[in-house]
């Protein structure tokens, strides 16, 4: 493996005089890991605005979550196990999407002169992309580390807690505002990339789609906000259906 | 430093270009804007503005043309930021009559408006090695070998291309990474790929664009595409070569 490194290196081919397959795997990887992280996020910010519906759907839900129909009284294990799949993909998703980041001030000005010149909406896109993409590298870490180490912590009043007298809001705010723009700027650069769909259809829907998970999003993270703020001098006290009837 | 410089004919609405003007091969050359009022005439380009401004006001400027009808490419310029042909460019459109032009960033510069795309345009034929790859010994006594018709239709669609650069001056990964091949080179190579003369395999294709300077590095910010002033179809070309290439 090193000498074809090495050969590489010299010759800026391998070994059998041909170009390197790495950049193909990482583009398709890159697009891969993108696609496994949005279909996750659509479902993710659906099951997380339960709490819409009520408390009793959200706790039903995340119990479902646990595996109560296996284990009894839930499993906060199998939550970790998926946060835990979930972190290798967004690591290995950030680093692959990482190259394509300007790597210098020269890059990043002239990206910044042009795109300001040129006024175009899908070059415009990109600087979301990759200011959404950078912030989440902290924001999304800190959530699904969070996820990982303590996931019996989810439940209308348990994340409720955490939002509210855990001050995790201006997190989750901005999670929700980046998360949602990457998703759907990345969907979109997907279709066009691989030229899946029609651009200027898919672009409609996906903005349409944006603003309804901006705005689920939003209102759940508002209904936590009010539920923590209610239950704030039980903190710590879990939610039970039975408790609640 | 900005200078003002007027043209007046007849009636009409008065406009002003402000034209980048800067001479590379002149030490004492300064980068600056310039600003020419003229009077509009009915129908009128931004080549015949240009050209008015070169026979009436300042015979020094420099700007590039030839055919002044949308074929040749040479008239590309930045105009109001986008990259756009001076000669298929309406002065009318700008509703209040400022206009301003600048050179296509990415390619060496000339002067003033002037840029040297042709040196560029045929470094990258040759390393797209954009001609027909073909064992076959050509006899012109015989009939050509038959194309279905919905192919050579294909590849006349691609063929339009009049290498004007707008494509890469309107990309902004090429803005910043100048090793990048653009449009215009994998457009090229959609051409070839899908004339049956060219018996070029998608492994021979891909040690020619199988990288980060080549279809890899293409990021999908499509100005290309919504800038191409021959409206040709580069992002489903462009997806088309990426299918191929991650399958070899």
């Amino acid at each position: 493996m090193q000498q074809e490194h090495i050969i590489e290196l010299l010759t800026g081919k391998d070994s059998r005089k041909k170009k390197s397959r790495i950049p193909a795997r990482l583009d398709l990887l890159q697009s891969v890991t993108g696609l496994i992280l949005v279909l996750f996020i659509l479902f993710h910010l659906l099951f997380e605005s339960s709490i819409l519906l009520g408390k009793d759907a959200m706790y039903a839900l995340t119990k479902g979550f646990e595996m109560s129909f296996i284990f009894e009284g839930g499993e906060p294990l199998v939550i970790s196990f998926l946060a835990l799949m979930i972190f290798i993909v967004f690591i290995l998703h950030a680093f692959i999407a990482t190259r394509k980041f300007p790597a210098s001030y020269r890059e990043s000005i002239r990206y910044r002169t042009h795109a300001k010149l040129l006024k175009h909406e899908d070059t415009n896109l990109w600087f979301i992309q990759i200011s959404t993409g950078f912030m989440m590298f902290f924001l999304g870490s800190v959530h699904l580390y969070t996820m990982m180490t303590q996931p019996e912590k989810i439940g209308p009043f348990a994340s409720a807690d955490r939002v509210y007298s855990d001050t995790a809001w201006p997190l989750y705010l901005l999670l929700l505002v980046s998360v949602v723009l990457h998703a759907g700027a990345g969907v979109y650069r997907l279709i066009v990339k691989w030229g899946v769909c029609d651009r200027t259809r898919s672009k409609t829907i996906i903005k349409a789609a944006t603003a309804f998970y901006l705005l689920i999003g939003l209102v759940s993270l508002g209904a936590y906000i009010r539920i923590g703020y209610e239950h704030r001098n039980d903190y710590g006290q879990r939610y039970h259906t039975e408790v609640s009837r | 430093m900005n200078k003002s410089h007027t043209y007046d004919h007849d009636s009409g609405r008065k406009i002003t270009l402000s034209i980048f003007r800067y001479n590379p091969s002149n030490p004492a050359s300064e980068p600056s804007f310039r600003e020419y009022t003229l009077t509009e005439t009915p129908g009128m380009t931004l080549y015949i503005a240009l050209t008015k401004i070169y026979t009436s006001i300042d015979h020094d400027l420099s700007f590039d043309f030839v055919c002044r009808a949308g074929i040749c490419g040479s008239c590309a310029m930045v105009v109001n930021g986008k990259p756009r042909l001076a000669c298929k460019t309406l002065t009318s459109e700008f509703a209040d009559a400022r206009i301003t032009l600048m050179p296509l960033p990415t390619f060496k510069h000339n002067k003033d408006l002037s840029v040297d795309t042709g040196n560029w345009m045929n470094a990258m034929s040759l390393k797209v090695e954009s001609w027909i790859h073909s064992k076959e010994q050509t006899d012109i006594s015989r009939i050509e070998k038959r194309v279905d018709p919905d192919t050579a239709d294909e590849i006349f669609e691609l063929d339009r291309c009049i290498e004007c650069g707008i494509c890469l001056a309107s990309c902004s990964t090429r803005i910043m990474r100048e090793d990048f091949i653009g449009a215009v080179g994998l457009n090229r190579v959609a051409r070839f790929s899908i004339d049956p003369h060219d018996e070029r395999t998608d492994e021979d294709f891909y040690e020619l664009i199988g990288d980060d300077n080549g279809i890899f590095g293409c990021m999908s910010l499509m100005g290309c595409e919504d800038h191409c002033p021959k409206h040709l179809p580069l992002q489903s070309r462009i997806a088309y070569m990426r299918r191929k290439m991650v399958k070899v």
